[in-house]
């Protein structure tokens, strides 16, 4: 291995921590499975950046983050049930980014690639997940009161929707981070997985987010390894969410 | 009379098409009990709502609402529907409001023991209290950050007897050992003659406020609730017990 799949293996690694504690608090908001769905918003960018030969993260971005922001502002003004955004948003993303995406591109841009990663890549990937990191830990206790009661938040002066809005794009970036490793299909597995895992574990906050960060880890550093030295397909991603799978069904055994 | 804590004026509130506070003005002094009662649909939770400016759009609310300078507001909601599966116990919630306010950690223990929250119940996950015990924590919780007015919405309206008389009772030595405003929505007029000295009114065909003993009349409990008299010689005979 060269310096540039180090540098992939280092940022899959903070990216790891970065989504073990955004999908902690994705959990308490109980927002999981529409999670799922914004990962799903960077397909219909990304087959756009494949067919104009540009670089995919940006298309990747721009369809998310704009996604992102339009899911917030519908939910605002129609008042539309979680059930029915994931419904439409979800079909719509998947049918557009399947129909745009060259069939070569398709496999990268679903499940991701493991390729190498340059130094201004390694360095653009790690401040995203930093700023991730770094906000998450200073919203933490906003976070914790929206949780409890969105009009008990306000009440105390927390700006709860702009909050959600913040939200949404912390967990936008996160996923935009991982989905070089674990494409649009998987890129919230990362975010969903280690924190039910950890939901199983404890009951205490501070080591809720440990827990789901550790299992993030654990499972970013033996899929990569398995899929580097045993199974060598193309993507690591597939075999991360495996690790991440596994470890869940374990944490079952403890409250079984 | 000095500064009034609280002064609203010509307050109307609207959803859409349905206007559920007409025209509404009165002024709060500082250590009033204010009672609002009502039937149900008269705007009793949307007036503590828009008091705490929580009503969503701003173009919903006319009129205003004006807070002393000095007015620190805490609030008990009705109920809360936390989500049985969270992972956070009434301490991680108490020290989350305490270090998003930037109050010293002593004060979780100090509102945890003026409100008998005991060590256990401190260290307990949210989702497994009993209503009168996540009732006493939505106290504490509201007493954190040293509020001088204090609104609540039908706070004991999921307990049982006992458990809401202890939960006046503390809340009745809590205003009168820190000399609270209250502003207190309760269908319960038993509790509104015992602990309020102002009652507000609220229905579709009319509002009024005033001393309990001098509005609450049998004609206007009729009117209010369609009830017949002997309800209102209940409530009298638990009022002046």
């Amino acid at each position: 291995m060269g310096p540039s799949h180090y540098y992939a293996l280092l940022l899959a690694l903070v990216f790891a921590v970065a989504a073990g504690l955004v999908g902690s608090f994705a959990f308490m908001k109980r927002m999981l499975l529409a999670s799922d769905v914004i990962s799903h918003l960077a397909l219909p960018g990304l087959g756009i950046a494949f067919l104009l030969k540009i670089n995919p993260v940006v298309g990747g971005a721009a369809s998310l983050f704009l996604g992102a922001f339009l899911i917030w502002r519908l939910q605002r003004q129609t008042g539309l049930s979680s059930d029915t955004m994931i419904g439409v948003v979800f079909a719509a993303a998947l049918a557009i980014g399947a129909a745009v995406t060259p069939n070569a591109d398709l496999l990268e841009a679903l499940f991701g690639a493991s390729k190498e990663l340059s130094l201004p890549g390694f360095i653009l990937g790690s401040t995203a997940a930093g700023l991730v990191i770094f906000f998450v830990v200073r919203l933490k206790n906003q976070l914790v009161l929206t949780v409890f009661s969105p009009e008990l938040a306000a009440a105390t002066g927390v700006p709860v929707s702009r909050l959600d809005l913040y939200f949404l794009f912390l967990f936008s970036l996160t996923v935009l981070v991982g989905l070089r490793f674990t494409g649009a299909l998987l890129g919230s597995a990362l975010l969903i997985v280690p924190a039910a895992t950890a939901h199983q574990l404890t009951s205490k906050l501070s080591q809720f987010a440990a827990i789901s960060c550790l299992v993030s880890v654990f499972s970013v550093s033996a899929g990569w390894l398995f899929n580097a030295f045993v199974s060598r397909s193309t993507t690591p991603g597939p075999t991360i969410v495996i690790v991440s799978g596994l470890l869940f069904g374990l944490s079952l055994l403890k409250r079984g | 009379m000095g500064n009034p804590v609280l002064s609203v004026s010509n307050l109307c509130v609207s959803f859409g098409s349905r206007t559920v506070i007409r025209g509404l003005s009165f002024k709060l002094q500082q250590g009033d009990c204010l009672a609002v009662i009502g039937p149900n649909g008269a705007g009793k939770s949307v007036l503590l709502k828009a008091l705490l400016h929580l009503v969503p759009s701003p173009n919903e609310i006319q009129g205003e609402i004006r807070w002393s300078e000095n007015s620190r507001l805490g609030y008990v909601p009705q109920r809360v529907a936390a989500d049985r599966q969270l992972p956070l116990r009434v301490k991680d919630l108490l020290e989350a409001k305490a270090r998003f306010l930037g109050l010293p950690a002593t004060d979780v223990s100090l509102v945890a023991s003026e409100t008998r929250l005991t060590t256990e119940l401190v260290d307990t996950r949210i989702g497994v209290l009993s209503g009168g015990q996540l009732q006493k924590v939505l106290i504490a919780f509201a007493l954190l950050g040293d509020p001088n007015v204090l609104l609540f919405d039908e706070p004991t309206a999921s307990l049982d007897e006992l458990s809401e008389e202890r939960v006046y009772e503390s809340l009745h030595s809590l205003q009168k050992d820190r000399r609270f405003t209250v502003i207190l929505v309760s269908h319960d007029l038993s509790v509104v003659y015992r602990y309020a000295n102002m009652v507000l009114c609220l229905s579709k065909v009319r509002t009024c406020m005033g001393a309990p003993k001098e509005i609450l009349t049998p004609q206007l409990l009729e009117e209010l609730y369609s009830a017949p008299a002997k309800y209102y010689q209940h409530v009298q005979e638990h009022g002046s017990g």
